[in-house]
């Protein structure tokens, strides 16, 4: 049985790949006196989709803010690269160049493609806005990521479609030397061609060499892009298992019961 | 960057496209249908009323004479207004501008006249006063979060305590440094006032032609050269026209008092004008006030200190006010319990929604406060020469001042239905 092994196993054993990029073991954090994440295992790795998946309340948004330095873990390991490093602030994650998506995208209306993808960290010259510099780079980026549907980089937010914002979020989190990108619920709130579009562009973010973690709910988008899920089951780590080695039935068990298949492999 | 190298051999991949002077209009609009209406209702405000005052007064409205003094009448307003739109675009308000005017012209009253400070030690004070005010505001909006209305009522009220105390019930402080009388009353010489002008159109044209070059250089798309020379043309023509109006002589009697030239507060203005919108437009600080007015969150996630752009905001609000209060007393020859008051914050503010600043924060320039401080001041000196009394003036800017709310409400709809902001 191609079964996924259990939980506290670190994954895909028969790997050739290289090292995880980011590598966290036994990591726990609590609320108060609500226990969220039970000793969690999970890798990322460079090049490949990896999707967390788990029912709502599983600790899938603990586990990303935990990585994006919001909430700090409380115990484990965090290795980026083979190195164990300390993250107890965004300012660590970004520096790592750890980028996170958030569901609701967080895009100023009121300014266009180009300030919102510097927002924050505009390039400037003797204190002045370089305008063309950030344009150009904009247009490249964009282009780099083959997005074509924009109009113009110089319109406002406020008047693309869902998926082009979510386009121009992605696009931001890219545009620093980042090296895994983490993106909550991207194709959430999209139409069909839309949820098309973004999953080709997760994929070629991937393609590119970055480590992708995508959040998602939807199970089609999930083995569509992805290389890795890893399932989430209150607060612990179901499994973690190669995309390809599992069917989609398989990774609904695991989803609502915390395990697959015959008994004796109960976590 | 893996993005930008990929690409970048290939960077002029859309050629840069003309759009051309027809291209250009269709632009705008297409921007004006679809709610983004900008200056536009405060330009074609003053045409008309412009027009309608000057059928009704053909000779009293439209003389030079009464051109400067509307001049004069509107740049307090006109100052403390750019201070609002600073406060506006976080989607706050300060009510307690114009208050904050009369105190700090208060301070520099006492300071000049009753202690007989320099003019220069006495303007400092002035502006320090309205610093002091506005890093008090905005501390208690920005880290104690406590809504910008009820912090600038309750300044409005316990600053309006503060002029009573320092002018003494029924008090005014003259003044009679010779500086600070024509900060507000007297006029540039002829020739400074066309040198002025050169400079003015100089630096407009030199700034739209720098960024023409710098983007055709860097490949990226541009308006043409002919919108650009169009938008310096017509700039020139205006403001020639206004000079070589002003440059007329407009004493009664000008044997015994010659009054012609640019009234020296336009040169305060404009100095104003082109910083401040520098400020707003140009540099890192101004893109973080639209992003916080835009959407908080966002400028916050994006690592903007969030709290510090919107204290800085209320102290730039409170100093242009302190500034305002200078031209204020100036205007008066004195400071007095109501200098500041009455309806001074309303047509300020009413002044940078005509112009079209949005109250909802996020859109809103410095030239939104003189264009609508301009329609302001019409209405009022018209109506004054029309000898209405002040009840029906009161009507008539209390109209205005709505519906310039309702267009900005209602391009506001159309933008949304339409996808801008």
């Amino acid at each position: 049985m191609s079964m996924p092994s259990t939980a506290a196993q670190p994954p895909p054993t028969n790997d050739p790949s290289p090292s995880p990029l980011l590598s966290l073991r036994a990591v726990n954090k609590s609320f108060g006196a609500v226990h969220v994440l039970h000793d969690v295992d999970f890798d990322a790795f460079s090049g490949q989709v990896t999707a967390l998946v788990g029912d709502n309340g599983a600790g899938k948004s603990t586990l990303i803010k935990g990585i994006a330095g919001i909430y700090p873990f409380d115990s484990g390991s965090y290795d980026f690269e083979g190195r164990a490093v300390t993250v107890t602030g965004p300012k660590q994650a970004s520096a790592l160049g750890i980028e996170v998506v958030y569901q609701d995208l967080a895009l100023c209306d009121n300014l266009d493609i180009v300030d919102n993808l510097f927002l924050g960290r505009e390039l400037s010259k003797a204190g002045v806005l370089d305008e063309h510099t950030m344009e150009r780079r904009a247009g490249e980026t964009l282009a780099g990521l083959s997005v074509r549907t924009v109009k113009s980089i110089r319109q406002q937010v406020a008047s693309l479609s869902g998926g082009q914002r979510q386009t121009v979020a992605i696009a931001r989190s890219v545009l620093w030397n980042s090296r895994l990108v983490v993106l909550d619920e991207p194709t959430a709130a999209l139409g069909v061609a839309q949820t098309e579009q973004v999953l080709k562009l997760v994929r070629r973010l991937a393609d590119k060499g970055l480590a992708v973690v995508l959040i998602s709910h939807n199970l089609n988008d999930v083995f569509e892009v992805a290389d890795n899920i890893a399932v989430l089951y209150l607060g612990a780590m179901a499994a973690q298992v190669k995309a390809k080695d599992v069917n989609h039935s398989q990774v609904v068990e695991l989803i609502t019961a915390g395990r697959s298949g015959s008994p004796k492999d109960i976590r | 960057m893996t993005a930008s190298a990929a690409t970048a051999v290939q960077p002029n991949d859309p050629p840069p496209e003309k759009v051309g002077i027809g291209g250009a209009a269709r632009e705008y609009v297409d921007r004006v249908r679809g709610g983004d209406v900008g200056a536009l209702p405060a330009v074609l405000g003053l045409a008309v009323l412009i027009t309608v005052f000057a059928i009704l007064r053909p000779v009293s409205f439209t003389n030079a004479f009464n051109f400067a003094n509307l001049i004069h009448q509107a740049a307090a307003v006109i100052v403390i207004a750019m201070g609002l739109v600073f406060v506006l675009l976080l989607g706050e308000i300060d009510l307690s501008a114009g208050f904050t005017a009369g105190t700090a012209a208060a301070i520099m009253g006492i300071a000049a006249t009753r202690n007989d400070w320099p003019w220069w030690a006495a303007v400092l004070a002035c502006l320090a006063t309205g610093a002091v005010v506005g890093t008090c505001i905005g501390l208690l909006v920005a880290r104690l979060g406590i809504p910008s209305f009820v912090v600038t009522l309750a300044a409005f009220l316990g600053l309006q305590g503060v002029l009573l105390k320092l002018i003494g019930e029924g008090g005014t402080i003259p003044i009679r440094d010779d500086v600070l009388l024509a900060i507000n009353n007297e006029d540039l010489p002829v020739w400074l006032g066309w040198a002025l002008y050169a400079v003015t159109v100089g630096l407009f044209a030199a700034v739209l032609l720098r960024r023409y070059a710098g983007r055709r250089a860097s490949g990226l798309p541009t308006q043409g050269m002919p919108v650009v020379l169009v938008k310096i043309g017509s700039v020139a023509l205006l403001l020639g026209l206004a000079t070589l109006f002003l440059s007329r002589e407009r004493s009664r009697n000008p044997e015994a008092a010659s009054i012609k030239g640019l009234p020296m507060v336009v040169l305060l203005l404009l100095v104003l004008l082109v910083v401040l919108t520098f400020l707003l437009s140009r540099t890192p600080f101004g893109r973080h006030v639209y992003a916080v007015g835009g959407n908080t969150e966002a400028a916050r996630r994006a690592g903007i200190n969030v709290w510090k752009v919107k204290l800085i905001c209320f102290v730039i609000s409170s100093s242009l006010a302190a500034v305002g209060g200078i031209m204020l007393a100036s205007r008066d020859n004195s400071i007095s319990p109501t200098t500041g008051g009455a309806s001074t914050l309303l047509y300020a503010v009413g002044a940078a929604v005509i112009g079209g600043t949005s109250l909802f924060g996020g859109k809103g320039r410095v030239i939104d406060a003189i264009l609508g401080g301009l329609v302001i001041a019409v209405i009022i000196n018209g109506m004054g020469l029309l000898n209405q009394p002040s009840s029906v003036v009161f009507i008539v800017t209390g109209i205005v001042l709505l519906v310039a709310a309702s267009v900005d409400a209602l391009s506001r709809r159309r933008a949304a239905s339409s996808g801008r902001v």
